[in-house]
């Protein structure tokens, strides 16, 4: 049997540490996989029989999304996955060993449910090898397992669920339920204690500790997971027998529980309590309808009802639940018992799970599962115990602390149910919530595991190696059948960037070569030393290899992504400008890179060698200046140019087009009045507010007017000028029908100061709403449209930005005509691609026109059908501009967000006629660019404007070897003509380390900017390659990078060891969002344009874009105070409390998530209505209300909207509402309707890839 | 008629007709050699205070090819109620209307003297005069604001409910829109892009029927507003178009040092013509080009926009160095046409010190009957009191023009019309020659074909038009000459020549060959023929002689010689010069050198100038002021005799000459040396004596010396 651990964080810093520098392997212990991973080694092997079987019912839901291919390896997976839950739930009690021991009690509880099946886990491995692992896989089950294992991890369900369905139900619903019901479950947990406890006390006997323990440890050490899956199953059963309740209630009890289970802890108490008092209340009510309920609710419905289905049905799960089942229904029967519906449901799910296990692990399962059941609640408490031993600290603390809250939340908010769901959820979820608290506690939980199986392996990866061992003992048989992966048990993106924040606390300087930046999620002060700051440049790696081979070998990207005029916070001064007189600034001569702190000067500081090339060139007379015993010039500090790692230089005419100095640019605004816009408002919109912008304009001294000079165009068929000329009492308008030919009917008068023609201005803008009013036209043309802007800016001789608002496909006769080519029929065909690229080469000419003139055009589009965006974007993406586009634009409900982005884009700094290159030391060179630009060759980008928000991803290939002693620099210059028609470079310079170790480049990396890189790669990949193909390319290197890593670095360990190098763990969790973005896997609702503008959108993205953008953050708003944020929680469903409301950014959206049975306190405080049914989710702001709650949550959100370029619109997703499919397409680490893989399953097929690799 | 002169004007008067014989020769061959072509001069619009229009239709001839009006010279049998045509002989029935008719109930049309007639016609709706001004606004500033006001004084002459429009032109064209409120709209052509008819009016938004068609929705009042936007009553916009005028920037783009502002006459009269093609068809309509250059871009450009490269010179023309002569000349022509086919009009009022392409677009106003005006400034009372000029009224109080006018020209079957000449463009109708639109003019040569008889020939000219009072009309003016045998009437002959008319006939002639022949060759054509006094003159003048013109001011000369009556035509021909002193009242004199002297005031009349020259001592008292004396009173007088005649001259005429206030060796005054004879040249100056009168500077043959080489040739040709 192969155990496939994933190793969790190798380097488990205390809890929250997450070492960087070391090579961490995060050690996914998760049971799951390892049972998963089994599983396909099962499944060629003789053991896929009862894996498939169970796996079947996992597969279907879980697998079928994936891949056609996968279904057997999902199969497998989906067993393996719940193993991997009872991994996480393991990982749980890894933790909670360390810190468990202490903390034990208290965190117990909150464990016990994730300990349950975590605790388990451990527990049960220790003791129990093989039992354990089932009883991991139970628990997960329990949780989710209970009703269904593998639904555990993604179902909240499960806790409602639990009781009714042990499986799907007693996850979820049942869970809730079980809390709604407090009074019920008081009782009915305190029968399906007492049944449980026999079960538990079975399951306790040997699991359940471990269970409790193992849940959570599940989570975040796999290793340990793997044997607490397999416990935990038992546990879970046990959740969910009487645990669904019990497993949320332990979630909300976990104090009581834990109490309890201390109390009668060992075993058994501990699970029946935690239950009992979680899920006594809540199981009873909530089992009953939750069950159903919830199935239906369920996304995962299918999981469940294959699971309920399949392991019960099948004869495996016959098996299973002959074994188990009995054992489980047993276990679950006594809980159910109490709560009628409860019983009810129980039975069944019960048996499946049970079933499960029990063939395979009859003996051991049933206890398992039953233990687990109580684990759940042991997880919690339960875990503490065993954990006290081992993970205790880890676990109890994170668990306890999020836990701790919940805990105490829960059990009064069981019966409320809202409150009690976060606890409910930790608890209840086991898993799941095990994870959200958990996720703390997770991954101090892999450091647990670290610790437990440290002893064994004592390598970095100790945990990995030692969780491995005893997981491949334990785990095998028991684990394999039940076990899905725990998701706690799986890296946490949350994880991470809390962990990250918590590193930070004094500002990044960058004098340090080589040294990585915090993460974009975080957010600290930067002081430049000497290279960019990370605002400015991100590079992929930090340490380059040294070799093209090892390049090529680790298949890491090498790039860099950067954001040349970048906004930095105002505690951070913005580039100096250094003015080298008529000379222009001092450059080698050879490779005309600038001067910058890499340049040696020798010769008592008469020359200076080039850092680029080498090259020696002499020092103007006016530049000299004597080096001090260092070999410095003694006025290196007073010179940006030679301490810093960015600044700016004044350019003399030589660096200026046409050796004339530019004029300053000037905005264009052209406006579609066709029938379409006029009646969608949006041409009084526009008018209405260029009023005031147009006192905004950009200017780089706010004292000043700006000398930006505006001009404005309106067009349907045919464009119309307006003469705006100050002396003129009334605009005058020119109507040139003459599209096919365009030209600008008049200069002077056309481009105004604003100043000088305010009210001519305002007068126009004030009509041409009203002269339009009546207009039936509703063809328009788009080429002309733009020829007309080029056209003015060129009889004008500037640059400038032109601000198109258009609303419809141009089919009027003109060039540029296009027509609509849609054809949904295409979508997933070899002649997808076809679509993305523009349909006629007209507007590829004209942006190549636009660039020349310095010519950028931002695109608002308006569209009520198909307007080709991959064609009408071509312009503004070549030329460096964007793309808005407000389908089915409302005046009333897209008003704020047009607007907002509308000032936003006019405001920000722009930098025009820009011309950026890349230089880098010899042995790597730029290659590749990708972004909003145009390039007429290989090196020079250009790009007609430049924004504050635009990003260039640069990659890199070796053509000679580094050396580690002079590591790689490159210095990005950009030349741009500013707002006030200054014509300025500005530098950045940056050096990274070089290494001969792929170790070396494995511990310094940045996975995020790798992603920003891979998913534009992608993007820029499916203009030439079948969508499916890119996205396997993708895949593969992600396999390579990582089985390189394996291979290389990664101590040896079990092949069926999943083992992710610290830096990149969430590698594959990100990189699964960007295989699922409506991009890359359109959903049947996504049209080809959101697909042409998402894809453009990204192209300019920098790297916190991308991370928000694939990885949305999702915050718990049921407490906040202070100023300090909450704390995000996974994008999964299985994080959402229905008691709660929660928060989602994605970069372009906002969501509102209301779950059903919110507390009316916090309706009230939000939405100022005591009901849930009277929010009105057609709102797009909040109401004002005169509350700490509301005030603090509205300046969350404008907080939020003022970091993204784009302004989010607020949508209220009421749970259950139909707008809640839209909400759940975010929610990343679930499986997606359109069939992306969840994180769960992707990160066993990654396994499985790499294992291939490997192997 | 007592005499011939008499005969002659009385028919003048009557009905604008000037034959150069009075008597017809009755064959071909005897026709030819009279030399003067049996030809006649006719203005068909003739002022006729006392001749009230009719209010009913005329009578036609039902032969299908004759379709003759009804006239004084049919035979009618009163009985049968028939008449018979004089022209093919077919004999009509009456209508009904006509029953009541007898020998002493006879309508207008056939007594004697109605021989001209005007007949109001009811048919259709009467359409509303059109006005589209054509605006260049390359102009210096002081010029363009005096073009501004004089365009906006003219709104308030113009009927009411005339439609006027506005089109400006630089470097872009601009067709403004008058009907929208506020913002003032202007549809906007590039100025190098020549555009087809059709695509002008879909630019515009004009090609109604093809939208509409497709919408199913009636034609009718789309097109209303549509043609609304840009040609609106002048009541309704009078407020918005003069604002509009009022804001005309000068033409914003910026010329470069050493070129010449870009024009794009050519465009914008396209789009003109275009515009109203599409909208008014065959309705009385008016485009009033106001140029202050040459066309310097696009179709129709007659010299680039460097100013290094000089305006065509007939130097140039010459030597065929005049590249865009021929394809700028094909391009007006072709508007020209389009125009006249439509019933358009086409006026150019050119004022620039240099040349502005009158060469190429002559054909504009040529073959539309448009006027040409050509001054130096718009900012000049030339122009200012000719443009109001065009806007008088008649006795009537409506404008002295008419639109889309008609001319048919039927002839006994004696005759054939071989041509015209005059503002006119054929239509190529079969057996007549047709004349286009017109204001004033036209003439008419009918060259007798087959066969002559004694009797009568006659002619009977029909010239449907459009009233300025929106009125349809047809004035038919019928005429008859006797036919003479040449062998043995011959003395007949001789007497009923007009040798004034058959004079300006026979420059006329001369004219239309010099423009369409090489110049020598028609002038020794002229000196071929018969030649009297007035054609010493003739071969000095502007219309022959291109030496000291620019083929504009030939183009501007030529133009207007054509078009002119016959009392006018000779004042071009040999101006008229009289003589003030103390010693008379003023008297004619000698167009001579002989007829400079100190003591007195000249005043020339070359109906394109008017001349008043102050001889040397009158200039030198007038500037010592004695006309200020009490005493010296009659000098005063004699100062303003001329003035007070040249004010008349000027307030009648049209265009108005320029008046030149001069004297003796004032610079102006080479407008008085080079007309006059050259009896005294630096040449003969001793043999003249000084006191006589003044010596010219010139090369040119005198007419003493004229006439003796006339005598030797006629002589010597004559044997």
């Amino acid at each position: 049997m192969s155990v496939c651990e994933t190793e969790g964080l190798v380097k488990h810093r205390p809890l929250g540490s997450s070492t960087r520098t070391a090579d961490t392997l995060t050690l996914l212990s998760y049971p799951g996989f390892r049972d998963e991973l089994k599983m396909n080694v099962n499944q060629h092997t003789p053991l896929a029989a009862p894996y498939g079987q169970p796996q079947p019912g996992y597969v279907q839901p879980g697998y079928a999304p994936l891949d056609g291919g996968y279904p057997t390896s999902y199969m497998p997976y989906h067993g393996p996955a719940p193993a991997y839950q009872h991994g996480a739930p393991q990982q749980g009690p890894a933790r909670g060993p360390p810190s468990s021991a202490p903390p034990p009690v208290a965190t117990g509880q909150p464990y016990n449910q994730y300990n349950q099946s975590q605790g388990d886990m451990q527990n049960g491995p220790p003791p129990m090898t093989q039992e354990p692992p089932r009883p991991a896989a139970s628990q997960p089950y329990n949780s989710g397992a209970a009703t269904l294992p593998g639904h555990q991890p993604s179902y909240p369900q499960h806790y409602g669920h639990p009781s009714t369905m042990q499986q799907v139900t007693n996850q979820m619903t049942g869970m809730q339920i079980n809390s709604g019901p407090p009074t019920a479950a008081g009782p009915g947990y305190a029968p399906p204690y007492s049944s449980q406890p026999p079960v538990s006390s079975a399951y306790s006997a040997a699991p359940p500790p471990s269970y409790t323990q193992a849940p959570p440890p599940a989570v975040s050490s796999g290793s340990v997971q793997m044997a607490p899956p397999s416990v935990p199953p038992a546990s879970q059963q046990q959740y969910y027998g009487g645990p669904p309740p019990q497993a949320f209630n332990p979630s909300l009890p976990p104090t009581t529980s834990q109490q309890q289970f201390t109390s009668a802890p060992p075993t058994s108490c501990q699970q029946p309590l935690p239950p009992s008092s979680y899920s006594s209340p809540m199981p009873p009510p909530s089992q009953a309808p939750p069950p159903l309920v919830s199935q239906p609710q369920q996304p995962f419905p299918p999981p469940q009802p294959a699971y309920s289905s399949a392991p019960p049905p099948p004869d495996s799960q016959a098996a299973f639940t002959s074994g188990p089942p009995p054992g489980a229904q047993v276990s679950f029967p006594p809980r159910a018992p109490p709560p009628s519906s409860l019983a009810g449901s129980f039975p069944p799910p019960g048996p499946p799970p049970s079933s499960a296990p029990s063939s395979q692990y009859p003996g051991s399962i049933s206890p398992h599962q039953r233990p687990l059941p109580s684990h759940p609640s042991p997880y919690h408490s339960g875990p503490p115990p065993p954990r006290a031993q081992m993970p205790p600290t880890s676990m109890a603390q994170s668990n306890h602390l999020p836990p701790g809250p919940q805990g105490q939340q829960q059990p009064p908010l069981q019966p409320g149910m809202s409150a009690g769901y976060p606890a409910q959820q930790n608890g209840a979820f086991g898993q799941v919530r095990g994870p959200q608290p958990g996720y703390a506690g997770p991954y101090p939980g892999q450091p647990n595991y670290g610790a437990p199986a440290p002893a064994a392996p004592a390598q970095k990866r100790l945990d990995p190696d030692a969780i491995p061992s005893p997981q491949s003992s334990d785990m095998p048989a028991v684990q394999k059948s039940r076990h899905r992966i725990d998701p706690d048990a799986i890296p946490s993106p949350i994880q991470v960037i809390e962990d990250d924040k918590a590193k930070v606390n004094e500002p990044f300087t960058t004098g340090v070569r080589g040294q990585a930046p915090p993460l974009v999620t975080t957010s600290f002060q930067v002081k430049d030393q000497g290279n960019a700051s990370p605002r400015f440049v991100r590079c992929t790696a930090y340490n380059m290899p040294c070799t093209s081979d090892m390049a090529k070998q680790s298949q890491v990207p090498l790039a860099a992504v950067i954001k040349p005029l970048a906004t930095l916070p105002p505690d951070e001064a913005p580039p100096y400008l250094v003015d080298h007189g008529e000379s222009g600034p001092i450059r080698c001569n050879r490779c005309k890179a600038y001067m910058c702190p890499y340049m040696q000067f020798i010769e008592g500081g008469r020359r200076f060698q080039c850092a680029f090339c080498s090259c020696v060139t002499e020092v103007p007379p006016h530049y000299f200046q004597h080096l001090d015993h260092t070999g410095k010039r003694v006025d290196c500090y007073e010179r940006p140019e030679l301490s810093l790692g960015s600044y700016e230089f004044l350019a003399t005419v030589d660096y200026c087009k046409n050796n004339k100095l530019p004029q300053p640019p000037a905005f264009i605004f052209l406006i579609d009045v066709s029938y379409n816009a006029v009646k969608s408002g949006l041409v009084s919109i526009v008018c209405q507010e260029l009023k005031i912008l147009l006192d905004n304009l950009p200017r780089e001294n706010p004292e000043a007017d700006s000398v930006v000079r505006v001009g404005f165009v309106t067009y349907n068929k045919v464009l119309h000028f307006y003469n705006v000329k100050a002396s003129l009492a009334q605009p005058q308008m020119l109507v040139v029908s003459d599209v096919a030919d365009m030209f600008v009917p008049l200069l002077d008068g056309f481009l105004v100061n604003v100043a000088e023609s305010r009210l001519v201005i305002e007068s126009l803008l004030d009509q041409i709403p009203e002269m339009f009013a009546d207009t039936r036209e509703t063809e328009t043309v788009f080429g002309p449209v733009i020829q007309a802007g080029l056209e003015a800016l060129k009889a004008a001789d500037c640059a400038g930005k032109l601000f198109v608002f258009h609303t419809s496909l141009p089919i009027a006769e003109a060039p540029g005509k296009l027509k609509n080519r849609e054809d949904k029929k295409l979508v997933g065909t070899d002649k997808e691609k076809s679509l993305f690229q523009p349909q006629v080469s007209f507007y590829n000419t004209l942006a190549k026109e636009c660039v020349a003139q310095g010519c950028c055009v931002d695109l608002f589009l308006f569209p009520n059908q198909y307007v080709d965006i991959a064609t009408l974007g071509v312009v503004p993406v070549s030329t460096g501009g964007s793309v808005y586009k407000y389908t089915y634009f409302q005046a009333q409900s897209d008003q704020e967000r047009f607007l907002n982005d509308l000032r936003r884009d006019v405001q920000k700094p722009v930098g025009f006629d820009a011309v950026m290159r890349v230089r880098t030391s010899t042995g790597i060179r730029a290659t590749d660019f990708y972004g909003s630009f145009f390039m007429s060759n290989t090196t020079d980008v250009e790009l007609a404007g430049l924004d504050c928000d635009k990003a260039v991803t640069v990659e890199f290939k070796h053509d000679d070897k580094l050396s580690e002693e002079t590591g790689a620099l490159m210095q990005c210059a950009v030349l741009y003509t500013t707002c006030s028609g200054q014509r300025r470079l500005r530098v950045h310079n940056m050096a990274v380390n070089c290494c001969s170790q792929l170790a070396d480049l494995y511990r310094n990396c940045e996975t995020d900017t790798i992603i920003n890189f891979l998913s534009k790669y992608a993007l820029r990949g499916i203009l030439n390659n079948h969508t499916k193909a890119v996205r396997d390319t993708l895949i593969n290197q992600c396999a390579q990078i990582l089985a390189c890593y394996r291979k290389n670095c990664a101590s040896p360990s079990s092949a069926g060891q999943l083992i992710l190098p610290e830096c990149m763990k969430l590698l594959p969790v990100y990189l699964n969002c960007v295989l699922k973005s409506d991009v890359l896997l359109p959903g049947a609702d996504i049209s080809l344009d959101d697909r042409a503008y998402l894809r453009q959108l990204i192209s300019c993205m920098d790297v916190s874009d991308t991370h928000v953008f694939f990885y949305p953050r999702l915050l718990p708003l049921m407490k906040l105070e202070g100023d300090s944020l909450p704390v995000a929680v996974r994008a999964s469903e299985e994080r959402l409390s229905k008691g709660g409301v929660y928060l989602m950014e994605t970069g372009l959206h906002l969501f509102l998530w209301v779950g059903a049975s919110v507390q009316q306190e916090l309706l009230l405080n939000i939405f100022g209505t005591p009901s849930f049914s009277q929010i009105d989710s057609a709102m797009t702001n909040l109401p004002v209300l005169d509350n700490p709650f509301s005030k603090r949550l509205r300046e969350l959100i404008d907080s939020f909207r003022a970091q993204r370029s784009r302004y989010m619109k607020l949508m209220v997703v009421k749970q259950e509402d139909r707008a809640e499919l839209v909400f759940k397409h975010f929610l990343v680490e679930d499986k997606s309707s359109s069939g992306g893989a969840s994180y769960v399953d992707f990160l066993c097929h990654m396994h499985k890839e790499i294992r291939q690799l490997l192997s | 008629m007592s005499t011939y002169q008499e005969f002659i004007q009385q028919n003048e008067d009557r009905d604008g007709v000037r034959f150069s014989w009075n008597l017809w020769p009755s064959s071909r061959l005897e026709a030819t050699r009279l030399v003067v072509p049996v030809s006649c001069l006719f203005t068909p619009l003739k002022e006729r205070p006392d001749l009230p229009p009719v209010q009913y239709e005329p009578v036609l001839c039902s032969r299908a090819n004759c379709k003759a009006v009804l006239n004084p010279l049919c035979q009618v049998d009163f009985r049968a109620k028939i008449w018979a045509c004089n022209f093919c002989f077919q004999r009509n029935p009456f209508p009904p209307s006509y029953a009541g008719i007898s020998e002493a109930n006879q309508p207008a049309e056939l007594m004697p003297q109605f021989s001209t007639i005007e007949y109001i016609v009811q048919r259709g709706t009467p359409a509303p005069l059109i006005f589209l001004y054509v605006v260049d606004t390359c102009l210096e500033e002081e010029d363009l604001q005096a073009l501004k006001e004089s365009l906006q004084m003219s709104l308030s002459l113009l009927p009411p409910n005339a439609l006027v429009g506005l089109i400006t032109f630089g470097r872009m064209v601009q067709v403004h829109e008058l009907s929208c409120e506020g913002i003032a709209k202007s549809y906007v052509f590039r100025g190098t892009k020549d555009l087809s008819a059709k695509q002008i009016q879909e630019m515009l938004g004009l090609s109604k029927p093809m939208a509409s068609g497709q919408q199913g929705r009636p034609v009718a009042p789309q097109d209303a507003s549509a043609f609304c936007r840009f040609l609106q009553p002048v009541h309704r916009v009078d407020m918005n178009l003069t604002d509009l005028l009022g804001e005309l920037q000068r033409d914003p783009w910026p010329v470069p040092q050493g070129k010449r502002p870009l024009r794009s006459t050519g465009v914008a009269l396209s789009v003109a013509v275009g515009l109203l093609e599409g909208t008014f068809p065959n309705t009385g309509a008016r485009v009033m080009l106001f140029i202050g250059g040459p066309p310097t871009q696009g179709p129709g450009m007659v010299v680039g926009d460097e100013l290094k490269t000089p305006i065509r010179s007939w130097h140039d023309i010459q030597k065929d160095n005049a590249r865009h002569l021929k394809k700028a000349t094909k391009y007006y022509e072709a508007l020209a046409n389009r125009s006249a086919v439509n019933g358009h009009s086409i006026d150019i009022y050119a004022c620039a010190l240099d040349q502005t392409g009158l060469l190429e677009m002559k054909c504009l106003s040529n073959l539309t009957g448009g006027h040409i005006v050509m001054g130096d400034s718009f900012n000049t009372s030339l122009f200012k009191q000719t443009f109001q000029r065009v806007f008088s009224k008649d006795y009537n109080g409506d404008f002295r023009m008419a639109f889309g006018g008609v001319l048919e020209v039927k002839t006994s079957r004696e005759l054939k019309v071989c041509g015209a000449i005059g503002p006119c463009v054929s239509l190529n109708a079969k057996g007549s020659s047709v004349s286009e639109n017109v204001s004033e003019r036209t003439f008419n040569i009918n060259h007798n074909a087959p066969v002559p008889q004694g009797g009568r020939g006659a002619v009977q000219f029909v010239t449907q038009y459009q009233h300025s009072n929106t009125q349809r009309r047809i004035r038919v003016t019928t005429i008859a000459r006797n036919w003479a045998d040449a062998q043995s009437q011959i003395q007949h002959i001789e007497s009923s020549f007009d040798q004034e008319a058959a004079a300006v006939l026979m420059a006329r002639l001369g004219v239309f060959r010099a423009e369409s022949e090489e110049g020598p060759d028609v002038l020794r054509w002229l000196d071929r023929q018969l030649i009297r006094l007035f054609m010493f003159h003739m071969r000095r003048s502007p219309f022959l002689q291109v030496f000291n013109n620019s083929p504009d001011e030939s183009s501007y000369y030529r133009h207007h010689f054509v078009r002119q009556d016959l009392t006018q035509s000779l004042i071009m021909i040999q101006p008229i010069l009289y003589s003030y002193s103390f010693y008379g009242p003023p008297e004619p004199v000698l167009l001579d050198s002989s007829s400079i002297l100190p003591d007195r005031i000249l005043l020339m009349d070359t109906f394109f100038q008017l001349v008043i020259f102050h001889g040397e001592t009158i200039a030198q008292w007038r500037k010592a002021g004695y006309q200020e004396m009490a005493e010296y009173e009659n000098f005063k007088q004699l100062l303003q005799a001329p003035l007070d005649d040249a004010q008349e001259i000027l307030q009648t005429r049209f265009p108005m000459p320029r008046y030149v206030d001069t004297e003796h060796g004032g610079s102006q005054a080479r407008f008085l040396l080079s007309k006059v004879n050259p009896s005294q040249t630096h040449n003969n100056l001793y043999a003249w004596g000084q006191e006589t009168g003044a010596p010219i500077l010139t090369d040119d043959v005198s007419l003493q010396v004229f006439m003796d080489h006339l005598k030797k040739l006629a002589v010597s040709s004559s044997a």
